[in-house]
């Protein structure tokens, strides 16, 4: 039985644990054809992908609920190596590859053409002898289809990264039977000039007949090179369009488009901040962060204000608040209340009153394994010298002032728990982040940075967190910066929005404008046709 | 192309970097000159205490390339293997096995356990993956401790062994276990010329079912070659038969040490040999630079073993036919494994395990196969030990074998991550010819000997702390490591001198 | 009830409670063959006095996040060096001429104050190299341990000593072998208000070294409770929320390994002075290894650490380790199992410990 497509997913759904995180979802791609896939971080995008290539942590957490056909027949993937069977493969946005082996071993990995010997005639096929001619000659012939001019014997170590990205293809059309070919996000990592060469090559695969399923944020490249379009939202199907009837907005308003629920009562005209009354000013501002670099932005944060910081996830929005607490590599410079901070010098940040709640709570911004109390106290007393008797030059911890501490802040952000006693680790993900934010209020911050406030917590609790964040700046006047990927969120409760892409500033828009102007924004693509040019 | 590009290196640059590839072997060849240079003795007697220790030794040494590669680092854990060999020896002695067949049987029956050693060892490195070596150190004591109980406790109690001249108060072995009258020399005793038949005769073997396998599944396998292989080998065979009837001729051939001058001139002639060979009559995609490589080294060892300093002591110097060619063929081994679809996978687990998962290797599986083959050599390696020893310390005598072949090996430099045969020969040179001479040297200078072992013992742990620390510091910051590295190197090598 | 079970298991980990009722088995097994148990108990104790400061070294290396210092042998060596100077100076007879009964309390004094001196600059500079070497740390200790063991046999056997009683006989240098502290600090603080409980014949208690391993633990408790003390913790518990709080991770862990083999150093000063004998050479080569082992048998994990770990692990092996002999005398004929008990225990806790350690998995590269 033939069919029109190649891959034809139907009414896919998926939950984690409870969370539905894809609800009937459908992708179906043409033979030949480069096809995009789009949507926001969360949309559903990797999750849709990795029931495609039938990885275990689809099959790990229940499997998921709807069809797949392969040229029009219903298969079940049930392992990476059944989808390699059925002719998919995927280009991994972390290269698999080995650098101490030939761009042949590599090619070949796994794979690798063999000989029988005595051996193994005896004791079985893993001691046949390697065929390294055929090796070699399997691989050369992948990498002239790509246009991959490296000889096929050099170590992949020391080869640009996009050289590597080269290798990864020819390894994934060298396999036998490919008909479909995953890219996720493939040009994240590359220079303009290798993404320019990726995405010829992509036609030129696809001129071969071999379907190409394209992930990635950049509409411009969509516009480029694809030929259809899905869209996801929220794990939920938005659209499939032929990209020749559609434009750079139209996309970018499909992808955000959502109501927005306000947390703020008062318009945005009640608010008396003084526009040059500046807290914090960064200037050509870069932090050295893997996977978040930020490269040189300009930003003033207004006293009183709520500042959301949105964007997609890689664009460096992340790096922001980490190099002002000094946890990466920075340069250019931070001045906060007039004065310069020093990100080098550890704690200087905090020492100054400027202090982070960070998107990692587990791993960066807690100790699981001590008590609330503990954990509300910390940093106060490395800072601040709080909750420390003196004995000379000799110190110990007061545990009384520190207990009436602690309950205080569990009544104020009404942190549910059994006592101070309870171990972190044991809370949900809501009172922990509201321990978080104890421990940073503990130190009377002039300015707080919350990144990824709502991350990994439960709906109910994502509100009780945000409106938190709304009481703390009405009542007490603090300054806020919010880190978010959920636009929504940051549109919720921000005065102004700043959208990072590619480690800047692309815009600083207001929660009213349109969504068309955010999706926009997010892709680096700035309005009025102005190009962001840079690598 | 690739040549040209060696070529434009300027000569002063290749220098710089073969002295940088080799700083860890340069290092210990001038410690081990200035000691020899410090102890006053004749090189005669360093160099056959230095070829009797290497013919020991290497074998265990060899075993560390394996689970080296697989990414296991050095394998602390190859006291099981010789704790399976001596097991081996305690039941073959006390059933009255002597000679090759009592050597063979031990090797048979020691198999089988230094395999389910190996594969407990290899589930034990599974759970503790990225601080294998710890483990295998710590494994290496508690199996210690275990195989006591066992000599001590259990032969001769639980396990009836009633051999009153190997039992202490009737039960728990006795200290020295005396192999003298049993498999003393059992492998060092057999002859060049069996050894060379039996080497022809397993090609004879390996070529015939070769072709058989060729004509039946239709493979690529070479026909001509195999052919070529089996006439020569047969030829090698009736060679052997007609040497054997010439007087003079026989007994060089026909004893069971041979002495080292001329076994080393044969040895490169052959070599040279094979490589014209290899090129010329099997076509084999052998470089030219290989070819006049070879021959200038053939040259050079055929000059210099003429020249009558060097001369007197390679005759000084006789050699283990047998255990030498074992010594090869566990090489020969441990490169014909790496060729193989399983070593290719070995090596792919060892460089990098989440890769190698993806590209559906099951990684613990090869992790523990590596690591049985790594024990079954080493038990292997310590019945060559043994025998060649002819005695040994029942309960203590596989404590240090982890401890001396892993310093061996990185005294040949190799690192945790990367080892092959050069290096582990190498190493056994260098390492014992230290071992040998640094004593004498200690008696010369200081005037007293016992100061000696400490220096041993401290070259050997010093060696591991410095590369482990090195490995761990390369992994940890790959750029600003080159520099720091060389030295931070020599700083022990001062320490080691003072 | 199967899963109460299961979890009390879990709780108390599983070699922990074999090794307790083992000791407990041997304990009823010395009471019914009617061996004196009171002496056992009573050199159970002395033995964990003179163990403990040893173990408690293990405590600060845990918690600043290095794990197990299986390097313990650099502050003991540290430690011998110290008392040897105290031997070499002859300070007990010094002090012993200005006030009688003061000399071996000023010797002992002056060991642990010098050997703490040296062995903070030597854990300094050992933490510093550790530092470079995050995520195998175990195995780098262990043979920095050794190495510096022989190194310094080689010390030893060539020092300048001119003391009678630390030269060899012959000779004109080098320390001896084994040197008695009779004339020193041996047993200075083992007989402090020493009695015998339960009269004659009772359990002896050595009071003195009792108090003195009581009260290192007690500093070291109120260390961890002062505000260096908490700021190491969080660096080794959690390394990057320590840095998103203002705290040099890598300072605190050369603090913390400082401390330990500072801690070694005295150990091995009270381990001596217990002893009677000084041994120089190699005879602390393993002394780390039992030392980790203890506190894992204690209740320690290569990550966490507190001070009733090393309270309870040191007397359960200990205690594991006198009642053996007897108790093996009496069933096995005269052999004594003890030692190569010793060995499969204290090796067999460290690997369950190992294959337990979450840091396996953190060298990926």
């Amino acid at each position: 039985m033939s069919s029109e497509y190649v891959v034809k997913m139907e009414n896919i759904s998926k939950e984690f644990s409870g969370n539905r995180v894809l609800k009937d979802v459908s992708l179906c791609v043409r033979p030949g054809e480069i096809h995009a896939l789009m949507g926001e971080n969360g949309a559903g995008k990797s999750t849709l992908m990795n029931i495609l290539f039938g990885m275990p942590a689809i099959w790990n957490t229940g499997g998921y609920e709807g069809t797949i056909e392969i040229d029009g027949e219903p298969v079940k993937i049930d392992s990476p190596q059944k989808a390699m069977e059925c002719g998919i493969g995927m280009v991994h946005q972390e290269f698999m590859l080995i650098p101490g082996f030939t761009a042949t071993e590599n090619i070949k990995l796994g794979r690798e053409v063999t000989t029988p010997t005595v051996a193994s005639a005896i004791l079985g096929k893993p001691l046949e002898v390697l065929d390294r001619k055929t090796m070699a000659r399997d691989a050369r012939r992948a990498m002239d289809t790509i246009g991959l001019g490296i000889d096929e014997n050099t170590m992949v170590g020391g080869l640009p990264v996009g050289y590597m990205q080269f290798i990864e293809i020819a390894r994934e059309i060298d396999k036998t039977g490919m008909k479909l070919l995953i890219f996720d996000e493939p040009t994240a990592v590359l220079t303009e000039s290798e993404a320019e060469r990726l995405l010829r090559t992509m036609k030129v695969i696809s001129e071969k007949g071999i379907a190409i399923i394209f992930i990635t944020h950049r509409i411009d490249e969509v516009i480029e090179v694809s030929n259809s379009v899905t869209i996801l939202r929220d794990g939920t199907f938005i659209d499939r369009l032929e990209t020749k009837d559609t434009t750079a907005s139209k996309i970018a308003e499909m992808m955000i488009g959502r109501k927005v629920e306000k947390l703020v009562d008062n318009a945005d005209g009640e608010r008396d901040l003084n526009k040059d009354d500046i807290i914090l000013k960064l200037r050509d501002y870069h932090v050295d962060m893997p996977g978040e670099t930020v490269r040189g932005l300009d930003l003033d944060v207004i006293r009183g204000e709520i500042l959301g910081i949105g964007g997609l996830a890689g664009q460096g929005k992340i790096g922001i608040p980490n190099g002002i607490q000094g946890l990466y590599e920075t340069s250019g410079s931070i001045e906060f209340d007039g004065q310069k901070v020093d990100p080098g010098k550890l704690g200087d940040a905090l020492s100054r009153h400027m202090v982070f709640v960070s998107e990692d709570r587990k791993g960066v911004g807690l100790l699981l394994e001590e008590s609330i109390e503990h954990n509300i106290i910390f940093t106060a007393t490395q800072v601040e010298n709080k909750f420390m008797k003196k004995f000379g030059v000799f110190t110990q911890y007061d545990a009384a002032a520190a207990r009436k501490h602690a309950e205080d802040m569990i009544k104020e952000l009404d942190i549910r728990c059994v006592g101070p006693e309870q171990l972190v680790g044991s809370l949900s993900g809501g009172n922990q982040q509201k321990v978080c934010l104890a421990r940073a209020l503990t130190l009377e911050p002039k300015l707080l940075v919350v990144s990824e406030p709502t991350r990994g917590i439960d709906i109910g609790a994502k509100k009780l967190v945000l409106e938190l964040l709304v009481k703390l700046n009405r009542e007490k006047g603090l300054t806020i910066i919010v880190v978010s990927s959920e636009l929504n969120e940051l549109r919720s409760l921000s005065d102004r929005i700043a959208i990072v892409a590619d480690g800047k500033i692309s815009a600083i828009l207001r929660p009213e404008d349109s969504d068309a102007d955010f999706g926009l924004a997010m892709s680096g693509v700035k309005v009025g046709g102005a190009d962001d040019g840079e690598a | 192309m690739k040549n040209n590009e060696e070529k434009r290196i300027s000569f002063s640059g290749y220098l710089k970097g073969a002295i940088f590839n080799n700083k860890v072997i340069i290092l210990f060849t001038v410690l081990c000159i200035a000691c020899i240079m410090a102890s006053n003795t004749s090189l005669n007697y360093i160099a056959s205490e230095v070829f009797s220790r290497f013919g020991r030794n290497a074998c265990l040494v060899l075993a560390l390339i394996i689970p080296c590669l697989a990414g296991l680092g050095m394998n602390f854990g190859i006291v099981v293997g010789a704790i399976a060999a001596q097991i081996a020896i305690f039941f073959v002695v006390h059933w009255g096995f002597t000679g090759i067949g009592g050597f063979l049987l031990c090797t048979l029956m020691s198999t089988p356990m230094a395999i389910f050693f190996g594969w407990l060892l290899g589930i034990l490195f599974n759970k503790t993956k990225g601080s294998e070596m710890i483990t295998g150190l710590v494994l290496g004591f508690f199996a210690d401790g275990l195989y006591r109980l066992f000599t001590l406790y259990i032969i001769g109690g639980l396990i009836p062994y009633d051999d009153p001249n190997l039992l202490d108060r009737g039960f728990g072995l006795r200290n020295a276990f005396d192999l003298s009258d049993s498999i003393k020399y059992a492998l060092d005793d057999i002859s060049f010329v069996t050894v060379f038949r039996l080497l022809m005769v397993f090609i004879i073997v390996i070529q015939l079912i070769n072709i058989a396998i060729g004509s039946k599944k239709a493979m690529a396998v070479d026909k001509k070659e195999s052919m070529l292989k089996l006439v020569s080998a047969a030829a090698g065979l009736v060679i052997s038969f007609i040497l054997m009837a010439v007087p003079g001729v026989s007994g060089m051939i026909g004893g069971t040490r041979l002495i080292l001058s001329d076994t080393l001139r044969v040895a490169m002639i052959v070599y040279l040999l094979s490589l014209v060979i290899r090129k010329f009559l099997l076509h084999r995609d052998i470089t030219k630079d290989r070819l006049i490589k070879g021959a200038v080294l053939t040259v050079i060892v055929l000059v210099l073993s003429y020249i009558p300093f060097i001369r007197d002591i390679l005759r000084s110097v006789s050699i283990s036919a047998c255990t030498y060619g074992v010594i090869c063929l566990f090489c020969f081994f441990n490169n014909w494994i790496l060729d193989t679809k399983l070593g290719q996978d070995m090596r792919t687990v060892g460089q990098n395990r989440i890769v190698a998962g993806s590209a559906g290797i099951n990684v613990d599986k090869i992790r523990i196969i590596a690591t049985c083959i790594s024990t079954v050599l080493a038990a292997w390696g310590q019945l060559i030990y043994l025998q060649n020893l002819g005695t040994f310390n029942t309960v203590q005598q596989q404590s240090n074998v982890g401890l001396y072949a892993v310093a061996a090996l990185l005294v040949g430099g190799a690192s945790v991550q990367k080892a092959n045969n050069r290096q582990a020969i190498i190493g056994v040179v260098l390492f014992h010819t230290l071992f040998v001479v640094a004593p004498l040297a200690a008696t010369q200078i200081i005037g007293d000997s016992a100061i000696s072992e400490y220096i041993r013992m401290f070259i050997c742990y010093g060696v591991i702390a410095v590369s482990l620390a090195m490995h761990a510091w390369k992994k940890k910051d790959k750029k600003v490591v080159k520099k720091i590295v060389g030295d931070d190197e020599n700083k022990d090598v001062i320490k080691t001198l003072a | 009830m199967m899963e109460k079970l299961k979890s009390a298991v879990k709780h108390i980990n599983l070699p922990r409670l074999i090794i307790i009722l083992f000791f407990l088995f041997i304990v009823l097994l010395a009471y019914v063959n009617d061996i004196n148990v009171n002496s056992y108990i009573g050199s159970t104790i002395k033995y964990w006095g003179m163990w403990g400061v040893l173990v408690l070294a293990m405590v600060p290396s845990i918690k600043c996040g290095i794990g197990p210092n299986f390097g313990i042998s650099l502050g003991i060596v540290c430690g011998l060096l110290g008392s040897l100077l105290a031997i070499e100076f002859g300070i007990t007879d010094i002090f012993n001429g200005i006030v009688p009964g003061l000399g071996p309390w000023a010797a002992i004094a002056f060991a642990m104050i010098s050997s703490a001196f040296f062995a903070w600059f030597v854990g300094v500079a050992y933490g510093k190299i550790l530092n470079c070497v995050k995520g195998s740390e175990m195995t780098v200790t262990t043979y920095i341990g050794y190495s510096f063991i022989y190194l310094m046999c080689i010390v030893w056997f060539r020092a300048p000593f001119t003391n009678s009683e630390i030269k060899w006989p012959i000779g004109a240098s080098g320390v001896r072998n084994s040197l008695s502290m009779e004339s020193s600090f041996g047993s200075v603080l083992n007989d402090f208000l020493g009695f015998e409980l339960g009269g004659e014949g009772g359990i002896y208690i050595p009071t003195g070294l009792v108090i003195f391993f009581l009260l290192c633990c007690l500093a070291v408790f109120l260390y961890f409770r002062s505000k260096s003390g908490l700021a190491m913790t969080a660096a080794g518990s959690n390394p990057s929320f320590a840095r998103a709080n203002g705290i040099d991770v890598d300072k605190m862990r050369i603090k913390g390994i400082a401390l330990s083999t500072v801690l070694g150093a005295i150990g091995i000063v009270v381990y001596t002075q217990g002893f009677g004998i000084l041994q120089a050479y190699t005879a602390p080569l393993q002394m780390g290894f039992q030392c980790v082992a203890a506190i894992l048998i204690g209740g320690a994990t290569t990550g966490k650490a507190k001070i009733s770990h090393v309270i309870i692990g040191t007397f359960l092996f200990q205690g594991l380790l006198m009642f053996t002999p007897p108790v093996s005398n009496k069933l096995l004929a005269g052999t004594d199992i003890s030692d190569t008990m010793r060995q499969i225990i204290q090796n067999g806790v460290i690997l369950y410990a190992l294959t337990k350690a979450k840091g396996g998995s953190s060298n990926e590269e």
